[in-house]
């Protein structure tokens, strides 16, 4: 077992990145995920990879279509702003089917908003981001750890479904130090038959996301469809704190997680039946918890920065069964846990 | 008899959807034939950009990726910081490469990129149907200038190579036309120079290549060539503009 | 003394051809091919030089030369 050692969080999803054998990166600076960039600027050459920074966001994601196209491992990381100027781009890597890994420290907004770490983008994270009919397989870690973990399997997950991956933090976790465990190098990648690269006696390779014919274009829309639903069926991750006996729920991803942690210890204490269901992936959202532990819940409280947008997966995934109610703080204002549990207590005066 | 001229192996034998004396598919066939001549098939990769030459990863006969409008400089960097090897090259036009992607191609010039870039300048959008473009002429009708290009209300038309060619990165800069067989010869020489100098690892060289648009343009393909030559010509005149010693 | 063979079904008859050719013995048929163009055609195979001329010219690559 490695040792532990400490880390930020920035810093600790760059070097998970380059342990899964990510050796491209492009970006373009944007507080507050700049330690991402600048640790790989060091690091990536030492182990004879590419760090490149562009002149804009939307240079940089069309060189990871680039290098993802070619067949790399690539990864590039942005906050807020810069991940709304990808947009094009992550669409068009959908369509071309070219893995990639993404990283957004989310900020508030919108528009440039402020630097502080806010949970605004769920929406734009999960429900494609960009034009057309694609979804991303989205990732919120809510310890450094968990980070490290995430973002190397991300590589992992990318490759085997050809689909950008996205790790979807925030600020706090950013810039957040914990002991982390790091895992082993991998040298193993999967053969990507279908990238472009010098080409000796096979079939040249297209990497496009072209399609002219309506026809053929459907039909690519129903792969990547089936492909959605296989990521449903296979990917789905979430955890939980004191759910077993929970009357009470919050569900909360990412660092508001962890606030959601303190408010539930903190319930438990004053005999409130609280407990955490945290989804780790938010797309594609776990619904089946919801409903395992439907029945001996009285409510539900979403908690997220920002006014409510993951409410609306909770409320998905239990139809009208239970009310579902939101607390949350805005545009990079941390929720303390006695306001949450405030918000609780509420709740269960009057037994909503 | 000996066959002389034919189809090159770097160009798949199917037809082109181009119109009617539209001068890509010479361009095409230029590019196509360097490549064979360098013997480099086995390790070009082409970056297909967004214009009517956007379907062309169908014509060339190597790995191609089709990338959005104005990025191929991005995307192509991409690809050859992964295959610093490969032969790899942009095939941009003037609306992709001189206005939504202005960013893009300076900005691969200044980091010396070692790409080749082929910019086809007919002075207007083709494939959304004959807009005004950055290269538009002073006076010169296009559906979204019926009037005729007013430069008080847009500017002028923009020299792209000329910008490039200003940048440390970039080795080689020339600009070239397809207006008779001599200035079609001299065209794929360039070509050739600029493929031979990213090999080299020289840095980033641009071919730009003054062509046509009849339909756009509402002029037969014979009277358009003669119309390139008196118009787009005039303004942005063909020659090298920049080239390493040993090349010039 | 030369020769082309001219892919009438890839022709667009756009004559750029024709205004290449030197000897000026390129020309549009009568007839259309299916897509509904005249193509070009040569109109006196003696005074073919296989100069290469209407090759160049061509985008749509469908001469061939021979010499």
């Amino acid at each position: 077992m490695a040792e532990k050692i400490l880390m930020k969080g920035s810093e600790a999803i760059a070097e998970a990145a380059i342990r899964n054998g990510c050796r491209y990166f492009f970006g373009y600076p944007i507080t507050p995920q700049n330690e991402i960039p600048e640790y790989l600027a060091k690091r990536l050459p030492e182990v004879g990879g590419t760090f490149l920074q562009a002149e804009s966001e939307v240079a940089a994601i069309y060189m990871v279509l680039g290098a993802g196209a070619a067949g790399a491992r690539v990864m590039t990381s942005s906050s807020s702003p810069g991940i709304s100027l990808k947009q094009e781009g992550i669409s068009y890597m959908a369509g071309a089917e070219v893995p990639c890994v993404i990283v957004n420290i989310m900020r508030g907004g919108p528009g440039l908003g402020a630097i502080q770490g806010a949970q605004p983008d769920y929406w734009q994270a999960t429900r494609g981001g960009g034009h057309g009919d694609y979804r991303l397989l989205v990732l919120a870690p809510a310890t450094v750890q968990e980070a490290v973990n995430l973002t190397y399997e991300a590589f992992d997950l990318a490759d085997k479904y050809r689909n950008p991956v996205m790790i979807l933090g925030d600020g706090i976790l950013a810039q957040i130090m914990e002991p982390v465990e790091l895992p082993e190098e991998n040298k193993e990648q999967p053969e990507k038959t279908w990238a472009v690269c010098e080409n000796h006696n096979r079939p040249r390779n297209i990497v496009s996301s072209s399609y002219p014919q309506v026809d053929v274009l459907e039909q690519i829309n129903l792969r990547l469809h089936k492909r959605y639903n296989e990521i449903k069926n296979n990917e789905v991750r979430w955890d939980s704190y004191l759910l077993d006996d929970a009357e009470y729920v919050i569900v909360a991803y990412g660092s508001a997680a962890r606030i959601a942690k303190a408010a539930v210890k903190m319930a438990r204490a004053e005999g409130i039946k609280a407990g955490l269901l945290r989804p780790v992936s938010v797309w594609p959202f776990p619904v089946k918890p919801f409903q395992d532990i439907l029945p001996q819940v009285k409510a539900f409280l979403a908690l997220e920065m920002c006014t409510g947008q993951m409410i609306d997966d909770v409320r998905l995934a239990i139809g009208n069964a239970r009310p579902v109610h939101h607390y949350g703080r805005l545009g990079g204002v941390i929720p303390l846990p006695e306001e949450v549990l405030g918000k609780l207590k509420e709740l269960v005066k009057e037994g909503k | 008899m000996n066959k002389i001229f034919s189809y090159p192996e770097a160009l798949v034998d199917v037809p082109m959807h181009y119109c009617p004396g539209c001068t890509h598919g010479i361009i095409h066939r230029l590019v196509a034939e360097v490549i064979d001549e360098m013997g480099v098939m086995s390790k070009t990769i082409g970056v297909a950009s967004v214009g009517c030459s956007c379907f062309n990863y169908d014509y060339f006969n190597f790995d191609m990726v089709a990338t959005a409008h104005g990025r191929a400089p991005a995307t192509a960097t991409g690809v050859k910081r992964v295959h610093p090897n490969c032969l790899v090259f942009t095939y941009q036009g003037d609306g992709d490469l001189a206005a939504i992607g202005t960013a893009e191609i300076i900005h691969a010039a200044v980091r010396g990129e070692k790409i080749s870039v082929i910019f086809v300048n007919n002075g207007i959008y083709g494939m959304t149907g004959g807009q005004m473009a950055p290269t538009t002429l002073p006076e010169m009708k296009a559906t979204t200038s019926p009037y005729g290009r007013n430069t008080a209300l847009t500017g002028y038309p923009i020299k792209m190579t000329e910008m490039l060619a200003l940048q440390d990165g970039c080795v080689y800069a020339e600009r070239t036309k397809i207006s008779s067989v001599a200035s079609i010869n001299k065209t794929k020489k360039a070509i050739r120079k600029a493929f031979e100098l990213q090999m080299a690892g020289k840095g980033f060289s641009v071919v730009e290549i003054l062509s046509t648009c009849p339909t756009n343009w509402g002029i037969e393909p014979v009277e358009a060539i003669k119309w390139m030559e008196n118009n787009l010509e005039a303004y942005y005149p063909v020659g090298v503009i920049k080239a390493p010693k040993e090349v010039e | 003394m030369g020769y082309i063979k001219i892919r009438e079904e890839r022709c667009k008859g756009c004559t750029l051809c024709i205004n290449a050719c030197p000897k000026k013995i390129i020309s549009l048929a009568p007839y259309t091919n299916s897509k509904g163009y005249n193509p070009a055609t040569l109109t006196n195979e003696e005074a073919c030089t296989g100069c290469g001329s209407c090759y160049a010219f061509c985008p749509d690559v469908c001469i061939e030369v021979y010499r």
